[in-house]
């Protein structure tokens, strides 16, 4: 086989396994197998994504593997591999006590590797087209994923996802043909003028006002789906009501790859000078998501909003980071994205066996998590520990890199994120104390969890805080640089 | 361009946001349909017409799905559904005719002023198309946010695609890819919906979806 081919196959790879494992998982009736070869399928994934580093084809009309969208793909394989081995736990457990039953297990597994294969086309598509085709894919699998246990709650969270995500997916429709508009006159017609690649070449002859409405539109419709305040309503209902897996996912992988496409259009924008910086609208709607999700923190009963709204705030940051631009900024927003994906799925990993051994999500019906299930409670309290801020994690130096970047250069604005990163700090440590500490509450029934997932995740973020190696640094700067 | 093809065009377009008008005080489930039927079959004339002008034969398949799948499978689809449901009696709303048809005004005036002043370098056709196309999708929003029963929300989602495809198709020569998966999406999301709804009927007894916000929020 030639080097070519190798090639190929790794950046085809990542669609395929995905969609074949999809269809073999919809036919196969038993759990145990299912579960086992959801996993198999995400880890043949992940191989084929790291390949890509050693080697990767050249852009074709549909595919792009760059340096960019090859960090989203690795983060979201991998994360995808680690949540597919704590649902087999977690699923097994759903199915023994009767909240799934085997028709519905066989449902949620081909709709994984179908929400598995939707990310990664939304990540590797060169054509925006295709790209929003993808990223409507997996707001639909997600939907009726949030809605697999038929609860009252389960189908409203779903239902005003569904709606929410179908309007902000239409309106970035509609960005992405007034782009297409912009780019007409210049390339002509045809597949070219969708094509990424030749877009970005020819971007600066585009017609300024019209690239402006259309990065509106993106703004808000892909906005919708990153979870930003004040298009965020559906993201708390749709974290609690789904099963916990696909919170993870959700909060860990989904945001961010709408957050991906907002910033291949905002590179779009920056290549053309007269057209509007698109930074600005960017960091107030990140700043007041950062703000808006610290305070909504306080008044929380359930587990999973909580952190919902804790994935706002933090996804307001990084998009804040990004608004800002620079290579600095640039790297901040990177760093802080890739840590909080592993952080926060790791707390849900946690979550998930919590509200499992506890039987409810009521967060004062759960206490003294470190005396009944010591290791679940100190993994979430390292989990909230990191997620807060707190050195020596990850998502301190992250957080640190995001706020001093800014002091440099608009210091009433970093004044305004560390007022939300502090409130927020409290307001998960006030729910904290009373989920981990005092006196136990709720069943203290032993946990059947598979803890390797969140603790690799915890210790991945553990060693990013303390030390992170050079060729890591440089590649990450090397992306900063690409996003302008 | 001559002055026929660009005034068919015009005509067409301009009608499909009237019918938008039309459907936004339906206050009947089964006239909704009907004018949601009537709504994609002006879309599938304007598709055809678009088409034909620009010598484009790929869009009468889109035109084609408008006709076929919009007009008529959906409505008979969903008057199946609702007789099913038992819900074919009134709308409830949640502003009156006069506030939604003003708002409605307002939002088209908004979709020119913004659209006719960005594309003045675009042919003149394809600015039309685009800001009646914009012009459709805010009315479908706004229907949507005016009304709580969930197939009436459903249809105002339906109405916004439909302006979708206007857009589309107006943007002289953009690849097949995209309208194909947009109808195809359409059928998805159908799908979706029609699944929805049984199960919504199952739990709660009713479509109206305020209901379903008495369970909203946090567990108490």
């Amino acid at each position: 086989m030639t080097f070519d081919g190798v090639t190929f196959n790794a950046s085809a790879g990542v669609l395929l396994i995905p969609a074949c494992a999809a269809a073999l998982l919809a036919v196969m009736p038993d759990y145990r197998v299912t579960a086992r070869l959801n996993v198999l399928a995400t880890t043949l994934t992940l191989i084929c994504a790291l390949s890509l580093f050693f080697g990767r084809p050249q852009p074709s009309a549909y595919l792009l593997v760059d340096d960019l969208n090859g960090t989203f793909i690795v983060l979201t394989t991998f994360v995808g591999f680690t949540t597919s081995i704590f649902s087999a736990s977690y699923i097994g457990h759903e199915l023994e006590i009767g909240r799934l039953t085997p028709p519905f297990v066989r449902f949620y597994h081909a709709m994984y590797q179908v929400l598995m294969f939707a990310m990664n086309l939304a990540l590797i598509a060169n054509n925006i087209g295709l790209m929003w085709v993808a990223i409507e894919l997996a707001t639909l699998t997600t939907v009726l994923m949030v809605g697999i246990y038929r609860t009252h709650e389960a189908l409203e969270a779903a239902w005003k996802y569904f709606i929410l995500g179908s309007v902000g997916i239409a309106l970035a429709l509609f960005g992405t043909i007034l782009v297409y508009m912009a780019a007409r006159p210049v390339i002509g017609e045809g597949l070219d003028a969708m094509e990424w690649t030749v877009l970005v070449s020819r971007a600066a002859a585009f017609d300024p006002a019209l690239l402006d409405v259309a990065f509106v539109f993106l703004l808000l419709g892909y906005g919708t789906k990153v979870g930003l305040a004040p298009l965020h309503a559906w993201l708390p209902d749709a974290h609690a009501e789904g099963p916990t897996p696909i919170s993870a996912v959700l909060s860990g992988l989904l945001l961010n790859v709408a957050l991906y496409a907002l910033l291949r259009f905002k590179m779009l924008l920056a290549v053309n000078p007269e057209a509007l910086a698109p930074g600005p609208l960017m960091v107030t709607l990140g700043l007041l998501s950062a703000v808006f999700a610290a305070f909504m923190l306080y008044r929380r009963r359930d587990i999973k909003r909580l952190f919902a709204y804790s994935s706002i705030e933090h996804m307001g940051i990084i998009t804040f980071a990004f608004g800002m631009g620079g290579p600095l900024a640039n790297f901040a927003g990177l760093l802080h994205m890739t840590m909080h994906s592993l952080t926060k799925s790791a707390i849900f990993f946690a979550v998930g066996h919590v509200a499992q051994v506890k039987g409810t999500q009521r967060i004062a019906d759960m206490g003294g998590l470190i005396e009944t299930h010591p290791v679940l409670g100190w993994g979430l309290i390292l989990g909230v520990v990191a997620i807060a801020g707190l050195p020596p994690l990850g998502i301190f130096m992250s957080e640190f890199l995001v706020v001093s970047s800014t002091f440099a250069r608009a210091p009433l604005l970093a004044i305004i994120l560390v007022f939300g990163i502090l409130v927020a700090l409290a307001g998960l440590f006030l729910r904290l104390n009373s989920i981990a500490f005092g006196e136990p509450r709720g069943p203290s029934a032993k946990a059947e969890a598979s803890y390797v997932p969140m603790f690799t995740h915890l210790a991945l973020v553990l060693a990013a805080g303390i030390y992170m190696p050079p060729a890591l640094v440089a590649w990450f700067q090397n992306v900063a640089g690409l996003l302008g | 361009m001559t002055g026929i093809d660009f005034d068919t065009a015009h005509l067409l377009a301009g009608s499909l946001v009237l019918v938008s008008f039309l459907e936004l005080y339906q206050d009947r489930l089964y006239a909704l349909l009907n004018f949601y039927a009537l709504h994609a079959l002006v879309l599938a004339a304007s598709v055809a017409w678009q088409a034909f002008i620009q010598d484009a034969p790929h869009l009468y398949v889109t035109a084609a799905i408008a006709l076929g799948f919009k007009a008529i499978v959906i409505p008979v689809a969903l008057h199946r559904i609702i007789v099913r449901l038992g819900i074919h009696r009134e709308i409830e709303k949640v502003v009156g005719v006069g506030t939604a048809m003003l708002a409605g005004i307002g939002l088209v005036a908004l979709s020119m002023v913004v659209m006719l002043r960005v594309t003045q370098e675009a042919d003149p056709l394809a600015r039309e198309d685009l800001a009646f196309a914009l012009a459709v999708v805010l009315l479908g929003l706004l229907m949507m946010v005016t009304r709580r029963n969930a197939v009436s929300q459903v249809v105002g989602f339906m109405s916004l695609e439909n302006g979708l495809v206007l857009a589309a198709t107006g943007a002289k020569g953009m690849p097949l890819v995209v309208e194909i998966s947009v109808a195809f999406s359409i059928l998805i999301a159908f799908i979706v919906i029609g699944i929805f709804l049984f199960r919504i009927r199952e739990r709660f007894d009713t479509v109206d979806v305020q209901v379903l916000d008495l369970f909203r929020g946090e567990r108490r």
